[in-house]
């Protein structure tokens, strides 16, 4: 596709890990294949343990050991021409960084030092990717940056325990949005936070998007937030992207089980009916149960399932799912899971 | 029986600073509330609300500036353990805190049994805590001898609440039990809380930020903003129909599993916490749309709308 900014084929990123001779191998991202388009917002969910920051560590090229890509690649698409990340020397990664791709980590207490003053803070970056520059002239464009997103400019000579945890959060943004990235990755960046600072961040987040047209990655676990501003949503599960769509398809007409659990178990407001959980215990990334992660927790589960991984399937609106039953039109219907009725079994907890 | 626990203006106020620096912060301002028997109670707002230091008061680990907390009609007293074997348990935040990682699980349970002479021999003991367990879908038999890295975050989370029915509390106390849980197995926490209440009379004081799992649960909810309890009522009242523009806001702010209901319009936020702590009158009154003058003159009453409490001037007699 002509306007694919990020591509990631086959990805396999793993952490191998040598314990007394014995070595042990996490899959944390097992098999990904993600195409994230210019100038959308896309939605990345799933459970704490599921591969979800390695996946974006990997994106961003921040692999150090113990973690390894063991397959796959993933490219950028910077002015028009293809970039395989793993062909970057460290110097071209450092300038593709803020100026390309900008993180958002999540706890924003534990990224701006505080010790310093925000814009000592702002001082670093700008430097870091500027060399030259007169101290009065960042102070100048810290300042300039802020106006346009709306910060007041006063945060600039606080230091990060005098602001609120939302505005440091938006700090943080701030400071990845300073030279104009044209994808922006959020781990998180909601989740420490309540509701209406949560609000305040994610309208932040919107803004920046629709001033500066470019993309968002969006990683949270919190599906309201998802159903508030992606355009498309991945659905990870265990290190794999099971189902992945529309907003609209996902939370209409979600197809895996895993998916319609999560959907079905959130709370709404007026309406009371019981609500059950994923039954069972998330697998563990080091031991994963054969064929579909899933089978141990799934209330459909099929001999097929328990021996091999199901392929990823292409519906319509670019709607894809990786599940026997909808190879075979079982959910197809659309049935409604019978709540709680799963087997409990604990897969791998140890 | 009425009231299970009775809160009677319960003020905490914390000194910062040294000699000459000195701030007072009202962490709590005069809250009053009170849990019936058999009843999930929900106390919801942002944090730095004063919900963990009203928690904190009721289980005993902070002593009130000023007011009275009484649980079934007998106040307070100095002894902490009679107040917890008569029936207030807690539990907390974080399950991977609760539990130090290099004991086993079990061994709690045996240590709240002998403190509080629950049961006479090994056998007895392992009876209590079986069956106890399987209140909480757990048995004694997948838990004994593990240490807490062998269960997930929702396990530990129902261990704890295991360990806390083991004095067969009437009030549990529950910070935030499902923020650290996975969004998948949040529910089985919340719909625990819901089976104690029906099958054990347990009430539960449930603190949260999260209004949509607290309109799941709760019989009745109180909002607080600030230190002071802004509004106060049954869920359907509170959730449903917010009159404080707080809680409106709090309500509109929450996202909506639904891309058709998408949140309108923008919020405004404090750029400082500790401003609103020691504002004059309203303390949400830099924030409010329909602001007042009075309101940043002298705090509201708190006034009786359709059965809900409510602390705002809009709902006065005279509208200045």
């Amino acid at each position: 596709m002509e306007n694919t900014i990020l591509r990631t084929e086959a990805l396999k990123a793993y952490y191998v890990l040598d314990l007394y001779g014995k070595s042990k191998v996490v899959k944390a991202v097992n098999d990904v294949d993600l195409a994230i388009k210019e100038n959308e917002i896309y939605g990345i969910a799933g459970e704490s343990g599921c591969g979800k920051s390695t996946l974006l560590k990997t994106l961003v090229a921040a692999v150090e050991p113990p973690l390894r890509v063991v397959g796959g690649r993933v490219t950028y698409r910077v002015a028009g021409t293809e970039v395989d990340v793993a062909t970057l020397s460290a110097e071209e990664k450092r300038r593709l960084r803020l100026e390309f791709i900008a993180y958002v980590p999540q706890g924003s207490m534990s990224v701006l030092n505080p010790v310093t003053r925000i814009r000592d803070t702002y001082r670093d970056f700008i430097e870091s990717h500027s060399s030259g520059q007169q101290q009065q002239a960042t102070y100048e464009l810290a300042k300039e940056h802020l106006t346009e997103l709306g910060l007041p400019v006063t945060i600039l000579d606080a230091y990060p325990h005098q602001l609120s945890g939302g505005m440091r959060q938006r700090v943080t943004i701030a400071l990845a949005t300073l030279l104009k990235p044209r994808i922006i990755i959020g781990d998180e960046p909601t989740t420490a936070l309540d509701v209406v600072v949560q609000r305040g961040v994610v309208q932040l987040l919107k803004e920046i998007q629709a001033t500066l047209r470019n993309t968002i990655i969006l990683v949270t676990h919190d599906m309201g937030v998802h159903a508030n501003v992606a355009d498309r949503i991945g659905i990870m599960y265990a290190g794999k992207i099971v189902e992945e769509g529309t907003t609209e398809r996902i939370f209409g007409d979600p197809q895996h089980p895993y998916t319609k659990y999560l959907i079905n178990s959130l709370p709404k407001f007026g309406d009371k009916t019981p609500r059950g959980s994923v039954p069972g215990s998330p697998p563990s990334l080091a031991d994963l149960p054969s064929g579909c992660p899933f089978h141990p927790r799934c209330p459909h589960v099929k001999t097929i399932c328990k021996s091999e991984m199901p392929p990823s399937l292409r519906l319509a609106d670019g709607h894809r799912v990786a599940c026997w039953l909808v190879e075979d039109g079982v959910a197809g219907s659309n049935q409604p899971i019978a709540q709680g009725s799963g087997k409990g079994t604990h897969a791998n907890v140890a | 029986m009425q009231t299970l626990l009775e809160v009677q203006d319960l003020t905490k106020i914390y000194t910062q600073g040294g000699m000459l620096a000195r701030v007072n912060v009202t962490a709590t301002d005069r809250v009053s509330f009170d849990i019936k028997p058999a009843e999930i109670f929900t106390l919801a707002g942002e944090s730095g609300c004063g919900k963990t230091t009203t928690a904190k008061m009721i289980m005993g680990f902070e002593k009130p500036t000023t007011g009275a907390i009484r649980h079934k009609g007998r106040p307070q007293g100095p002894n902490e353990k009679v107040w917890r074997t008569e029936g207030v348990q807690a539990i907390f935040q974080d399950p991977f805190a609760t539990f130090n990682p290099l004991r086993t699980v079990d061994r709690y349970f045996f240590e709240t049994i002998g403190n509080y002479k629950l049961a006479k021999g090994r056998k007895a003991a392992i009876a209590l805590i079986d069956q106890k367990l399987q209140a909480v879908g757990l048995s004694y038999a997948e838990f004994a001898g593990k240490y807490p890295s062998e269960f997930s975050g929702g396990q530990l989370q129902r261990i704890s609440i295991a360990r806390a029915l083991l004095t067969d509390p009437s009030l549990l106390i529950a910070d935030e039990p499902v923020s650290m849980v996975d969004a998948s197995l949040r529910m089985s926490i919340v719909n625990l809380f819901k089976r104690l209440r029906d099958e054990f009379g347990v009430s539960v004081l449930y603190i949260t930020h999260d209004l949509a799992t607290a309109y799941y649960v709760s019989d009745r909810v109180a909002i607080m903003f600030r230190g002071t309890i802004v509004e106060m009522g049954t869920v359907e009242e509170v959730l449903m129909a917010p009159k404080h523009p707080y809680t409106q806001l709090l309500r509109d702010s929450i996202p909506e599993a639904d891309p058709q209901r998408r949140w309108q319009g923008k919020v405004k936020l404090s750029d400082l916490d500790q401003g609103e702590y020691l504002h004059q009158g309203c303390r949400f009154a830099g924030r409010c749309p329909q602001v007042m003058p009075v309101c940043r003159q002298a705090e509201p009453p708190d006034l009786q709308v359709d059965g809900a409490l409510v602390k705002c001037y809009l709902y006065g007699e005279e509208k200045p």
